[in-house]
């Protein structure tokens, strides 16, 4: 399989804090990846290396089939970013962005504003071409933004959280662009903290947790890794909650002691739900209702990300599969 | 590296410099209302020994490219504070290249500035015994200092965290040269201000502008002048590299 990133133990720290430990990842050409984890993940940090910005503390990457810190300049020939913040100028047009964006990848002037033109008319942004970016609503920005990153008909993408911050109908807008990229070939890294974002558009998922690849694998992977199934347990009263949780321990995805609710992981079939509550609930006293439901990514994410059981803080309580 | 840098930077800096609205006002209305200022609400005050319209000239210019090379400060910290400066490094474009386009849009814009300051004084007066020769000495030392400035702004934008504190520091600066010839004739300060103003790079070259323009003797001081501003523009140039590369983490 031809990978056009590869990383090994990447690690970094800002001012004594380890932000990376260890990160190792592969991702094949002609993918699309998510990097999937909560705020302060490390994501960004990841995104930053891996696009030459930062070098790591240790750990090597390539990307392209360059090292990104040896040979920093042939990834960067080979690669575009577009960050969390806008990388635009707001006193520039839509045009002229990308009409210089193209000058600086070293097209000519000629070519640069027939690059440009292109690239306006796939984004849907012709009309607004030769408005000043000042202008623009979040959506338009994000998409000259992508479009920006585009001039240099990069081989690798990287998108850092392109949807966060969009409403509903710019996100959808978003993910089209993001799947038509995929359909042209081209590999693409992106991050997110919606899981619903990762399950629809990539194809293979990593979940970053406190600066460590915890899972990777295919949203269908991940939601067998936790069997597949969720029983939502309703507890009898607080003390009976509490017993439970003690009961089930490491399969525990999620809980809250407020409305007496745990979602313990099942495979979903017959046998280990007979099981489980033969175990958690001898005496047929502690659980008052159960629910049987189908493990979203959501469930994957909060059993490896080290859910908090909503009114208690103790760490002893989380579970990790 | 990227060879074809210059060019496409250069065109935007203009741009943005043309759309800043604060800079184009700094650069093109201060001139006006400083020239007219110091003329007539205090130039009756102060004894010069000549016409204070032709003492105050040069002191006038040197304000002006002052506050306007503050805009560039400004600029360029917007620039680093924004997202599009990692764009710019994951694009291979190096940062020399970045700044040197707000270089020359600022020197551009503060020219620009300096002659409405010349034209001002010529409405108002201004009556300068200059021959071409003259002029050409004056203007090719102002451009120098204000190459030296734009760059100094420059390093300042990168050393200041935000561009509201690129705009103190900026601020702070363009006060230096009141403590000089500018306004009013040394030999009138206390002792210790005048032992600062003799020795600063201001001084050196108001006191050539107003020598060449005048038509005297202009001497010693171009060479501090000239002096002055190298050193600016070295130690500004050598400051903004390692800066930028710290910056940049």
């Amino acid at each position: 399989m031809n990978e056009q990133i590869q990383a090994d133990g990447l690690t970094k720290s800002y001012s004594g804090v380890r932000v990376l430990d260890g990160v190792g990842l592969r991702v094949a050409a002609g993918t699309v990846f998510a990097l999937l984890g909560p705020n302060g993940a490390g994501k960004t940090t990841v995104v930053r290396i891996l696009a030459t910005l930062t070098a790591p503390d240790a750990g090597t990457a390539r990307v392209a089939g360059h090292d990104v810190v040896a040979d920093r300049g042939a990834v960067r020939r080979r690669i575009s970013l577009t960050g969390q913040y806008a990388a635009i100028d707001e006193l520039q047009t839509g045009r002229e962005n990308l009409e210089m964006m193209g000058r600086l990848r070293g097209l000519g002037r000629r070519a640069a504003r027939a690059r440009a033109g292109e690239l306006l008319e796939r984004f849907d942004l012709t009309e607004a071409g030769d408005r000043r970016v000042s202008g623009y609503s979040g959506g338009m920005r994000r998409r000259l933004d992508l479009a920006a990153g585009l001039v240099g008909t990069p081989e690798v993408i990287f998108l850092d959280e392109p949807t966060t911050g969009l409403d509903p109908r710019s996100r959808q807008a978003m993910w089209g662009v993001v799947t038509g990229l995929a359909a042209t070939g081209v590999t693409v890294f992106l991050t997110t903290q919606y899981l619903d974002e990762a399950d629809r558009l990539a194809d293979t998922i990593a979940v970053l947790d406190r600066g460590r690849v915890v899972a990777e694998g295919s949203a269908r992977e991940l939601k067998q890794r936790i069997g597949g199934a969720r029983l939502d347990l309703q507890a009898t009263d607080g003390e009976s909650f509490d017993e439970l949780i003690a009961a089930v321990r490491g399969r525990v995805i999620r809980g809250d002691r407020d409305t007496l609710m745990l979602g313990v992981a099942t495979n979903g079939s017959a046998s280990d739900a007979r099981a489980l509550f033969d175990e958690v609930d001898p005496d047929g006293t502690r659980i008052a209702s159960f629910e049987l439901r189908t493990a979203s990514l959501d469930d994957v994410f909060l059993s490896l990300t080290g859910n908090r059981i909503h009114g208690y803080a103790a760490e002893s309580e989380i579970a990790h599969v | 590296m990227s060879n074809y840098a210059a060019p496409p930077l250069v065109a935007r800096a203009f741009r943005l410099a043309l759309r800043n609205v604060d800079g184009m006002m700094t650069a093109l209305i201060l001139p006006v209302i400083l020239m007219l200022m110091f003329v007539y609400l205090f130039g009756g005050a102060i004894e010069t020994g000549t016409r204070y319209v032709d003492y105050v000239v040069p002191g006038v210019l040197l304000v002006c490219v002052g506050f306007g090379s503050g805009t560039t400060a400004v600029t360029v910290a917007n620039d680093l504070a924004g997202g599009i400066i990692d764009r710019f490094r994951s694009m291979d474009v190096r940062g020399e290249a970045l700044i040197s386009g707000h270089v020359v849009a600022s020197v551009a814009r503060n020219l620009v500035s300096a002659a409405l300051v010349i034209a001002v004084a010529f409405a108002i007066g201004f009556d300068p015994h200059a021959n071409p020769g003259h002029w050409l000495a004056a203007a090719a030392i102002l451009a120098l200092f204000v190459l030296a400035l734009s760059w100094l702004a420059a390093a300042i934008g990168i050393v200041a965290r935000s561009p509201e504190a690129a705009q103190g520091i900026a601020f702070l600066v363009s006060f230096i040269p009141y403590v000089s010839s500018a306004f009013v004739p040394v030999r009138t300060m206390p002792a210790a201000l005048r032992t600062v103003a003799r020795n600063q790079p201001a001084t050196a070259v108001i006191d050539t502008v107003r020598a060449s323009l005048n038509g005297g003797h202009v001497g010693v001081d171009a060479w501090h002048a000239i002096a002055w501003s190298l050193a600016i523009i070295v130690v500004s140039i050598v400051l903004s590299g390692v800066l930028f590369r710290r910056r940049a983490r």
